[in-house]
């Protein structure tokens, strides 16, 4: 028999709290898997075991420490130059950091710009600005890159500009939209009259309502930073030398993959939970910020 | 049929593509690189070297240049590869067919996973293990493609030694084919054993191209399902006493089918895209390996007829799925 | 007069344990055949709930939690999901209340009609197309040939609504439950949508349970009438004697507030709050009644 349904008065929580616990699941693993990954970058020096570029031929191509012709001084074995593999992987996610952190930040920012713009001129200004970014769509988006960055030369700088070039339509075509959307609610036609400026409008009112969806773009975005790098690194135009990198690392191992598989299956690994790591952090902080959009 | 809208994404097309022809023209130009310090063979003189460069035309001003190409291109002629020395038209032309097959197997890969996973994930609607089909699609979603290539390329190509890693075909096997589409061929003239043999070098790279896109194509799918299922006609199909597996697939799936085709088929195109790095990993030989192997060689005509034809591709997929669509939603035909 | 339907003392709570709200509290009901019964109350009072529990489609989290419905002296609730699936659409029929959104928009009305034919009546494709268009016919559309080929959008508000009132007499049911279907209708078409739906039934011989929420349609078409509020009957008999001398209330206060089109100057009369109060009051005591009871 169903029970009575009794007005019970029970404190509401938090709003915060409420929020957090919107994120659900996905955004404390990978809140969890992303600080990992911001951890190891910042403690690098203080948590490899060697020296990333220090080369010991004698001990070239060791399988990690717990298979037969391992060395526990190399917990993780050694690539075809006798450098530690651990080091390097630990390494390689600083240099992912930056790249993901500078990379999205800048496509952001640029994306954002126009996207604003295009969405709140409207007019030719949009029109121009929709073709530009219809253009750069239409080229695949990895040829782009690997062309920039070719012609670049190689370097962290090509590889964030590479990102960058590529990437910001993402930003600019989502912000447009939702500028143009917002311009239309009510809440924007009374800011209008009460007189207040085009960018006055765009500072206070549309900007803070695309916070949510311009944070979860940006760290799908650090995601994919780390994906073209290593792709830039894997067809040999990322950064130079021995900088140890995640697609460095798998460019050598996909050529020994038969001898020394783990030089490439480790950085996939790294790099597989960090990407779905910004993914699912992307997700849980959208489920946060965005009152409306709950499931 | 929308003819006007139809008619003008096509008149659209010519201008995007000199759009794109520029940007690339201008990019390769104007930042440093030179194809022709990569080529020079020892011993060559200064004099050899404004021969080469003047062959090339690359002595002459970037507008003059631009034009010239335009001007050859139009008539079919895209000049000649600086790295490989023969027509690019040619190079393109006899590589195409090994990448259209390769995106065409993983494509229909990816529609039959996808739908599949999709089906599931709808009959487990409300229920606890939903999320595992959730879960599942949001990981094969989030690795793109390039990775799922090296994953599988390790998992059985190295670790369980199944499948070859490169090359189209065993060199070994006796191949006369009139065209480049060897898997179309070998098909249609019924050689299944040389189908075979090219399905078993094709499978891996078309796996890695078809799971994101499949992940994709169930997710979306899924939630057009679902909505749809909510609508008012779907829940009186119920009060009309069909059955929720007949419902689904006859009353809601043409309708799911509707934005499943519009905002999946435009991502379709990161399918042809990601086979630049898939081919490159397989070693197999279609025009996004020989685009990396052109940027590399900074091989300026050969880089040039490559993102053209990609381009082509993007927007001619593009236009495509777009008439799919309108043929799907008699909405749209009337409008 | 043989009783099509009888719900008896019927309870419905959606939810579980403490939050269960109760939608339905000890409604009782009964429909003879070829009667046209009245089903009335203001929005939330039970209406669609009573009409989904009779055709099985409650949502997902309610239960029966006592009484019962018997169809043509059959137990609906108790019997198995292969059952209930032949007699719905076939024996029982719906008319729902939106044209608009009640057909499916990507096939031909032929189409939908014939699905059903075919379903029910295992017709084969031509005669049910056949039978299709004698259909429509009855429901006064002209050129029913080239009906049957348009789409659900092709055609207007008011011909949807006359497709789905054949659609649910063309298996020639013995109740037809009609939820609102003059509710999304301006006054004109709801004339002629009311005098189709008698005529069919008197051509078909069914009984109708007709939900709504307009006294006026009530006196128009419909011979005995049900009075519901906050899921309990609070009133019932030949509509003649309940608009002509009401007993409830509730009922009367319904027939005051109900607007006279010959004494349009007059200032409206809403059921008073107190009543309203007084009623939810008893409801809720009957729950903790019930829930006692249960304990």
């Amino acid at each position: 028999m169903a029970d009575l349904a009794l007005n019970r008065s029970v404190a509401p929580p938090s709003r915060w709290v409420a929020g957090l616990k919107r994120g659900g699941a996905r955004l404390w693993i990978g809140a969890a898997l992303v600080g990992v990954l911001v951890l190891v970058a910042l403690l690098a020096p203080w948590i490899a075991p060697h020296d990333p570029i220090e080369q010991d031929l004698m001990s070239a191509q060791l399988p990690p420490a717990w298979i037969n012709g391992g060395d526990p001084a190399y917990l993780l074995g050694t690539d075809s130059l006798g450098r530690c593999v651990l080091s390097r992987l630990i390494y390689s996610a600083r240099t992912a950091v930056v790249v993901a952190l500078i990379a999205a930040s800048l496509a952001a920012a640029i994306g954002i710009a126009l996207g604003l713009v295009a969405g709140s001129f409207g007019g030719w200004v949009d029109q121009l600005t929709s073709r530009l970014i219809d253009v750069w769509m239409a080229f695949p988006p990895v040829l782009l890159s690997i062309v920039l960055a070719a012609v670049i030369g190689a370097g962290l700088t090509s590889v964030i500009a590479a990102i960058v070039v590529v990437d910001w339509t993402r930003f600019a075509r989502v912000v447009r939209a939702e500028t143009m959307v917002q311009l239309q609610r009510d809440y924007a036609a009374a800011a209008r009259v009460i007189g207040l400026s085009r960018g006055g409008i765009l500072r206070l009112e549309i900007l803070p309502n695309l916070v949510p969806l311009v944070v979860t773009l940006l760290a799908v975005e650090m995601g994919i930073a780390i994906l073209v790098e290593v792709i830039l690194s894997f067809v040999g135009i990322s950064v130079a030398g021995d900088t140890a990198t995640w697609g460095g690392m798998i460019a050598e191992g996909r050529q020994i993959v038969y001898q020394a598989p783990w030089i490439m299956a480790l950085p996939i690994l790294c790099i597989i939970s960090s990407v779905i790591g910004f993914n699912l952090l992307g997700d849980g902080l959208r489920l946060v910020l965005d009152p409306v959009q709950r499931r | 049929m929308r003819w006007g809208e139809i008619i003008r994404r096509l008149v659209l097309i010519p201008p995007t593509l000199v759009g794109v022809a520029v940007i690339v023209f201008v990019l390769l130009r104007v930042v440093p690189g030179d194809p022709i310090a990569m080529m020079i063979p020892p011993g060559a003189t200064p004099a050899d070297i404004d021969r080469l460069r003047a062959l090339y035309g690359l002595d002459q001003p970037v507008l003059w240049q631009f034009v010239t190409w335009l001007g050859q291109a139009l008539s079919g002629d895209f000049g000649r590869s600086i790295s490989v020395h023969q027509s690019v038209f040619e190079l393109v032309l006899a590589r195409l067919p090994a990448t259209l097959e390769l995106a065409a197997l993983a494509a229909t890969i990816a529609v039959v996973l996808g739908t599949i996973a999709a089906l599931v994930g709808i009959q487990l609607r409300g229920r606890r293990t939903e999320w595992l089909v959730d879960g599942g699609v949001g990981v094969f979603l989030a690795i793109p493609d390039f990775l799922w290539a090296l994953i599988l390329l390790l998992l059985f190509g190295v670790l369980l030694p199944w499948l070859p890693i490169s090359g189209r075909i065993d060199p070994h096997i006796d191949v006369s084919f009139h065209s480049n589409f060897y898997l179309l061929e070998s098909l249609l003239t019924g050689r299944l054993d040389v189908a075979g043999a090219l399905l078993h070098h094709m499978i891996l790279p078309a796996l890695a191209l078809a799971l994101p896109f499949a992940a994709l194509v169930a997710r979306i799918l899924k939630a057009s399902l679902a909505e749809a299922e909510d609508q008012d006609y779907a829940q009186i199909a119920r009060a009309r006493g069909f059955s929720r597996p007949d419902i689904l697939l006859r009353e809601v799936f043409p309708n799911a089918l509707i934005p499943t085709v519009a905002l999946g088929g435009v991502q379709i195109t990161l399918l042809l895209g990601g086979t630049v790095l898939v081919e490159r990993i397989f070693s197999y030989e279609g025009i996004g390996n020989m685009a990396i192997d052109a940027v590399i060689n900074r091989d300026f005509p050969l880089i040039q007829g490559l993102v053209l034809t990609f381009a082509v591709l993007f927007i001619g997929l593009n236009l495509v799925v777009d008439l799919v669509v309108t043929l799907l939603d008699p909405r749209l035909r009337h409008g | 007069m043989t009783t099509i339907l009888a719900i008896r003392d019927l309870h419905v709570a959606i939810g579980h344990h403490a939050d269960a709200t109760n939608v339905l509290r000890g409604a009782s009901l009964e429909v003879g055949a070829g009667e046209v019964r009245g089903l009335v109350g203001e929005s939330g009072a039970g209406k669609s709930m009573l009409g989904r529990a009779v055709l099985g489609l409650l949502p997902a989290n309610a239960i029966v939690a006592a009484g019962s419905i018997h169809f043509e002296g059959r137990d609906l609730v108790a019997m198995p999901e292969s059952e209930r699936r032949n007699l719905l659409g076939r024996r029982i029929a719906l008319i729902p209340q939106d044209p608009m959104t009640s057909l499916n928009p990507v096939k031909r009305v032929g189409a939908q009609i014939s699905n059903l034919l075919r379903r029910h009546l295992g017709l084969s494709k031509r005669d049910a197309l056949g039978r299709a268009a004698e259909l429509l016919v009855e429901v006064a559309i002209r050129e029913p040939r080239r009906v049957l080929e348009l789409y659900p959008h092709e055609i207007s508000g008011g011909m949807r609504q006359r497709v789905l009132i054949a659609m649910a007499f063309a298996c020639d049911p013995s109740l037809v439950i009609a939820d609102e279907p003059t509710t999304a209708l301006d006054v004109t078409v709801q004339r002629q949508v009311l005098q189709l739906v008698e005529r069919l039934r008197q051509r078909h011989g069914a009984a109708i349970l007709f939900v709504t929420h307009d006294l006026g349609v009530v006196a128009k078409i419909c011979r005995t009438m049900t009075v519901l509020h906050a899921g309990r009957v609070l009133e019932e008999g030949e509509t003649v004697d309940v608009l002509a001398k009401p007993r409830h209330p509730y009922t009367r206060a319904l027939l005051a507030a109900t607007p006279r089109a010959d004494r349009p100057a007059e200032a409206l009369r809403p059921v008073p709050p107190a009543l309203i109060e007084g009623l939810w009051a008893e409801a809720r005591r009957l729950d903790g009644q019930l829930a006692m009871a249960a304990s």
